[in-house]
């Protein structure tokens, strides 16, 4: 494999506490060497970027997207999903396992691994907690996580039986995995297809009460108590309402591995932005209310949120095409992540720029434990994020990497454009 | 809400403007309409109303207009109908039991059918909310809603004024339900009223009774009314009625107490409940008769003066009893009458907006 240096760039790598102009140096798909510029001992012959006034960081981890391969090609496969991820940054993604057939088998997990799937990044496979994600009968996590497994879920089918949700804690701590809850009480939410309140009621659509999500989120926070496992980590996937985040503030404080994520759509937009009807408004959890978006800016800036995650979820334009409560929950939001964090985590908000990419990278490597990612000290895989942190643009959904379009931000201001992504040593990303 | 937290609610990515709607002769929604739109509305009913039908049948003669209705109806399909016919419209009526859309058509190609046909303005009725905004998006054609699920039925709300106005006396602040019982002229006159602004129904408490949460109607008048001054109060069981709805506007209150709200009432609206989307919510109905069910005697005890409207359909010894959906209070019939008028004016207005180019 060939080695490839990056010049004259400012690496901000906070897990290694590191914030200075930089040069370093990738070979064989690891970080082999870092120093101040020009000072670079080994790099004869390699390939070099100019980074001059850019930011060189780890790349970016996404820990929640549907890639809809294998089963449902014609919204996103693993190829065009990771093309994606790569344009806005990323590095790696956790993939769902609401594939067609579900992902709850080695089998599954092992080929969307394939380098058949012809990925530009690395994918991890989150595997369904229980057998296809019917909430009833566990999976063999030994075997999926031997198989790849980052983590297991039964993502949009919360699981909802008590005795199942412990046991479901109890095996994953026995072999190490992440338990990730999407945290909504489904027998509160029928028939519901936006966030309950004034918003709904003069809509004439039926809402999801934010107690849906902070009572299932409540309810696993006390399993987990009871399972007296240290090793037992609850991850709560897209975290929405105020209830919920401080849920799991309280049980961070009672020493319990509890962490969480948050969307930018959860901490950017409120359910005023459904206005029109608009499908490519509607997902699950669904925008809130101005309070819960709120919550999540003020989680994110105080530290209880553990990671900033898409779930990137893409539709086929048909599909979304239709009557608001019959068009299917999700949008993408793999390129749009990084710029809308910046623009207003960063610009806005002022997050310092080491506290925006440490969500997207260091600590959500943490939290599923991904080795050797999520920084870029020497002997890490190579995977880093170049992009301009000044660099004011429009995103533009027709001219996504994705097969899908189903966006909320097409048209909005992002802050920093990506120059190059580099996954394991390879250029997977080049900015036209 | 802490001032940090408010203040970052100011910074925060706009709700884009709403492009809806596409079509200046569309009625989608009572918020899209201005006080203006509304007098002219109102006006343009009455001129079209009194109008020589011979000479009002060439108004729009030829003109094509579908009716694409995908639930149930008799007042408002036979109302639209006949207001389009009235003005020389060819109408032809699209129902789901009887198309392609029981093979699966979906809204959208169902409306870019009608219009490769030669519709030139869509009549929408449909079971989910904002399919109107749906079918104008897809179709950039006017489109009226003729109700959309729990949500709008803008023209309802309309004939409703209508009504309203033509028994509203300004100076004492009351609408006269005996006026609808003159020997001479018309049975139902015209309101004297046209003109409206913010300050024609100051002094007027309408009163909606019943199952406002599955109500479009409900939701229409109660976003227009308190526009023209009115108070709207909300009457009607929790499960029924969620305090949220005290929230949709401005000028809405709730009140739970049905004889309390009846003494206050200028006007009251009783509704249907809706059966079809009640959705698994059990109801007693004995309990909900006896708190809500409007009576002669309930009615001669708290507002004998009030005027009785219902939207239709009646169940009758459901909400009200039949003495008073035939009674000398009672303005039903009466609204079903305003809203040919109503619906005349919208689709003249619908279809003049269209001859000029629109903005689509």
């Amino acid at each position: 494999m060939t080695a490839l240096t990056i010049r004259g760039g400012k690496l901000v790598d906070p897990a290694a506490g590191i914030d200075a102009l930089k040069d370093i140096l990738l070979r064989d798909g690891r970080v082999a060497e870092i120093a101040a510029p020009g000072k670079l001992k080994s790099a004869n012959g390699a390939e070099s970027l100019d980074a001059t006034g850019l930011v060189v960081s780890p790349g970016l981890i996404d820990i929640h997207v549907h890639l809809r391969e294998p089963g449902q090609a014609y919204k996103e496969t693993i190829a065009t999903g990771t093309a994606a991820a790569a344009a806005g940054g990323f590095t790696a993604v956790a993939a769902m396992p609401n594939t067609v057939p579900v992902n709850d088998s080695p089998e599954v997990t092992r080929w969307m691994q394939a380098p058949e799937r012809g990925a530009s990044i690395r994918v991890f496979p989150i595997a369904a907690a229980t057998r296809g994600s019917k909430g009833e009968m566990l999976n063999d996590y030994a075997a999926l996580k031997s198989a790849g497994a980052v983590a297991v879920t039964d993502d949009g089918h919360p699981i909802l039986k008590d005795n199942i949700m412990r046991e479901t804690l109890a095996a994953a701590a026995r072999v190490g995995l992440s338990v990730i809850q999407h945290a909504e009480d489904t027998r509160m939410t029928q028939g519901a297809s936006m966030n309950l309140g004034p918003v709904s009621f003069r809509m004439g659509l039926r809402g999801m009460a934010p107690e849906a999500e902070s009572s299932l989120v409540e309810r696993d926070i006390r399993l987990l108590a009871e399972l007296r496992d240290a090793r037992a980590h609850l991850h709560v996937a897209h975290t929405s309402t105020a209830a919920a985040i401080a849920a799991v503030r309280q049980a961070r404080r009672n020493g319990l591995r509890v962490t969480c994520e948050v969307t930018p759509h959860h901490f950017l937009l409120t359910d005023e932005h459904v206005a029109g009807y608009r499908t490519n408004a509607k997902m699950n959890p669904p925008l809130r209310a101005a309070s819960d978006r709120d919550a999540m800016i003020e989680a994110l800036l105080d530290g209880v949120v553990d990671a900033i995650a898409t779930d990137h979820a893409p539709h086929a334009t048909h599909e979304k095409e239709v009557e608001f409560e019959r068009a299917p929950n999700g949008i993408t939001g793999l390129e749009t992540a990084l710029g809308l964090s910046l623009r207003w985590l960063h610009r806005e908000w002022k997050m310092p720029l080491g506290r925006v990419l440490s969500l997207l990278s260091a600590q959500p490597a943490a939290l599923l434990g991904l080795k050797g990612r999520g920084t870029l000290t020497v002997g890490s895989y190579a995977d880093v994020v170049v992009f301009d942190p000044k660099a004011e643009w429009i995103y533009r959904a027709v001219d996504t990497k994705s097969k899908s379009r189903n966006t909320p931000f097409d048209g909005f201001a992002m802050q920093g454009k990506v120059r190059w992504t580099i996954s394991e040593g390879r250029i997977a990303y080049t900015s036209e | 809400m802490t001032p940090t937290a408010a203040r970052r609610t100011l910074h925060s990515p706009p709700v884009p403007a709403s492009p809806f709607p596409f079509h200046p002769g569309s009625l989608l929604s009572v918020d899209h309409l201005t006080l203006a739109d509304v007098s002219q509305i109102l006006a343009r009913a009455t001129e079209l109303e009194i109008e020589d039908p011979v000479a009002r049948a060439l108004i729009l003669a030829k003109r094509r207009v579908a009716l694409l209705f995908y639930e149930s109806s008799t007042r408002t399909r036979t109302s639209f109908e006949l207001a389009a016919k009235s003005l020389g419209v060819d109408t032809t009526l699209v129902s789901s039991l009887s198309s392609s859309i029981e093979k699966g058509e979906s809204l959208k190609d169902t409306g870019l059918t009608l219009r490769a046909l030669g519709a030139e303005a869509i009549i929408l009725r449909h079971p989910n909310s904002g399919s109107a905004w749906l079918l104008e998006e897809s179709t950039r054609l006017p489109v009226l809603n003729a109700g959309d699920g729990m949500h709008q039925h803008p023209t309802q709300a309309l004939l409703d004024l209508r009504t309203i106005l033509a028994h509203f006396d300004p100076l004492t602040k009351l609408c006269h339900p005996e006026r609808a019982e003159r020997v001479e002229g018309p049975a139902f006159p015209a309101p004297a009223i046209e003109q409206v602004d913010e300050h024609t129904l100051a002094g007027v408490t309408v009163t909606i009774v019943g199952d406002i949460l599955h109500s479009r109607v409900a939701r229409s008048n109660m976003l227009l009314l308190p526009r023209l001054g009115a108070r709207v109060l909300l009457c009607g069981p929790p499960a029924l009625l969620p305090e949220t709805a005290a929230q949709a506007g401005p000028g809405i209150e709730i009140e739970r107490n049905f004889d309390a709200a009846l003494q206050q009432s200028t006007a009251v609206m009783m509704l249907r409940i809706q059966a079809e989307r009640l959705a698994g919510l059990a109801l007693d109905l004995e309990q909900y008769m006896a708190a809500y069910q409007l009576t002669g005697q309930r009615l001669a005890a708290h507002a004998p003066r009030a005027l009785v409207m219902h939207p239709g359909p009646i169940i009758r010894g459901l909400e009200v009893t039949a003495g008073v959906a035939d009674g000398p209070q009672s303005a039903i019939l009466e609204q079903v009458h305003h809203g040919v008028a109503i619906r005349m004016a919208v689709v003249e207005r619908a279809l003049a907006a269209s001859e000029n180019g629109g903005r689509a």
